[in-house]
């Protein structure tokens, strides 16, 4: 399995292709397909980062020593990034997670859609899988 | 009609600017206008030729910027035709003036029980401030309904008085459906009642006259930034009986008259409700704002804008699935707009890319949203220096955006 870094600079290898922003975005679309969508039951209130933009669900769930993160959005752009951090977060162990730092959403020009005031539920989200992962970590030292 | 607006854009500097390798169409005029060249001027010159702290410097700099001040207070008083200075207070925006009104007349007139009339329409800004203080006094908030085009039910309106009716609080122009609400008739009824009004007119003063004796509104309040003014000016309008009986709103420089440990007495009207250095700077450069667009003939750009808003409404119209919240009669230049269900956040982050800046989200009215049981909008505001060019650029974005999004 590729490495945190490794996988991010995969991602921003495949964002070299476009050089216009419509262009990003269209592959953001294609993305928001592949996102492990988060079951029914779980998208509840429980699990809703709500943004003032756009709204977020988020799950992580123990596979043995892993985490397992699903999730879905209502702004389709939105889920295209989120579907991003899983492919870089998501069945790794909380280690990982906590230690990551991700680069490459600022190298893809996106950063703009992580800063707290765009309100869109990501940073918080981005927030919520690293507390998923302190919280995993503390239970399997247990 | 002949309304020479590239002649005007010249006026507006950052107009002319270019957006990710796209000229600028600034579509998001509701949240705040930009500033002609000559606010800039006026801002510029203070700092380099007359800055000094108003009232009270027996220094000429500061005589002359006092005189300055009270020049702007002057020609506000003319704008919105106020019987006199003492009736208009400078404020940091329409919040802050709502805010104060919101204090001082709930602390003098409000009690338990009380009710305060506001409309589902209100911004937050006229919504928030009054809930605040119907806790603190243990009243109650009633709201008057509007429906699917977006106007108010005045038949509701007219049977919610009751002897606990206080203070009614409505909006001139709802800022996310655009509705030019029946204000004055809405004061008489109050008046009827012995029930004072507060209008909100953030965004009504940039778009046509507004003439506060013939309204007979009680209090009117309104941002300096919306009507191309610089950013922490605003403007409270009170008939002065109000404003003798309120206590202030907040202590401290200026709204004094006699400060001792045992006790203060207060300034005069209207300093009584200027506490601190006020936004003098902000003040002269609204003055100019004022000028600028009286100069420019308010007449001239409320047709203009109502030209704009028939052409973009029957533009946006024709957009297949795409569905205009906001249908009442009586408009300003405001569209408030879905795409069939493509996110408004999605639609808007493309439609940036294209150089077009529009407005997404709830636009600070959330039960407007929950009436029309969305999450939000898209939301186009358009002023006299927007072109039916700009408008044609927006409606090839939204054909553009549909396609990206396979709607």
């Amino acid at each position: 399995m590729l490495s945190v870094n490794e996988v991010q600079d995969k991602i921003i290898k495949e964002f070299e292709l476009f050089d216009d922003w419509l262009d990003k975005y269209n592959y953001l679309i294609e993305l928001s397909n592949d996102l492990p969508v988060i079951a029914p039951e779980y998208k509840t209130s429980q699990h809703l980062i709500e943004g003032c933009q756009s709204r977020v669900w988020l799950l992580g769930e123990l596979a043995g020593n892993r985490i397992r993160f699903t999730a879905d959005s209502d702004a389709i752009i939105t889920k295209g990034i989120i579907s991003l951090l899983i492919r870089v977060l998501s069945d790794r162990e909380p280690s990982e997670i906590i230690g990551a730092d991700l680069y490459f959403i600022d190298r893809i020009g996106l950063r703009e859609n992580l800063s707290p005031t765009r309100s869109n539920g990501l940073l918080a989200m981005l927030k919520q899988m690293k507390m998923y992962a302190v919280a995993y970590q503390a239970k399997l030292n247990r | 009609m002949n309304f020479d607006v590239n002649k005007i854009r010249k006026d507006f500097p950052i107009l002319g600017r270019e957006i990710h390798g796209k000229p600028l169409v600034y579509f998001d005029n509701g949240a705040t206008t930009q500033k002609p060249l000559c606010v800039l001027e006026t801002i510029r010159d203070y700092y380099t030729l007359y800055n000094s702290s108003i009232h009270r410097g027996v220094h000429f700099l500061s005589e002359q910027s006092t005189e300055k001040y009270e020049h702007a207070r002057d020609t506000v008083r003319k704008f919105i035709n106020a019987r006199s200075t003492n009736e208009i207070v400078f404020t940091s925006g329409a919040t802050g003036s709502i805010n104060a009104v919101a204090f001082s007349f709930g602390e003098r007139y409000v009690s338990r029980d009380d009710e305060v009339i506001i409309s589902e329409m209100e911004h937050h800004s006229n919504l928030v401030p009054w809930q605040m203080m119907c806790e603190r006094k243990g009243a109650h908030l009633k709201v008057i309904p509007f429906n699917e085009q977006g106007i108010l039910d005045l038949d509701w309106y007219r049977k919610a008085f009751t002897g606990k009716t206080r203070i009614v609080a409505v909006t001139h122009v709802s800022n996310s459906l655009g509705t030019v609400n029946p204000v004055a008739e809405m004061i008489q009824i109050a008046h009827q009642h012995g029930v004072p009004v507060l209008i909100d007119g953030a965004q009504a003063i940039q778009h046509g006259h507004v003439d506060v004796q013939q309204l007979d509104c009680d209090f009117y309040a309104f941002s300096g930034h919306k009507v191309y003014g610089p950013n922490g000016i605003g403007v409270l309008y009170g008939k002065e009986q109000w404003l003798y009986e309120m206590p202030p709103y907040q202590g401290g420089g200026d709204m004094v008259d006699c400060v001792t440990f045992e006790k203060t007495t207060y300034n005069e009207l209207p300093l009584k409700f200027e506490a601190g250095t006020t936004d003098y700077t902000g003040a002269a450069g609204l003055e100019t704002a004022l000028e600028y667009i009286s100069g420019t003939g308010l007449d001239r750009i409320a047709a203009w804008e109502k030209e704009l808003l028939e052409y973009a409404t029957s533009k946006l119209q024709s957009v297949d699935g795409l569905k205009i919240y906001g249908q009442a009669p009586e408009k300003i230049s405001v569209i408030s707009f879905l795409l069939s269900d493509i996110h408004q956040y999605d639609a808007g982050m493309v439609l940036d890319k294209l150089g077009i800046a529009v407005r997404t989200g709830s636009h600070c009215t959330q039960p407007v949203m929950d009436h029309y049981r969305i999450s939000g909008t898209m939301r186009a505001s358009m002023v006299f220096y927007n072109t039916k060019e700009e408008i044609d650029r927006l409606y090839d974005g939204l054909l553009r955006v549909r396609q990206m999004f396979g709607k």
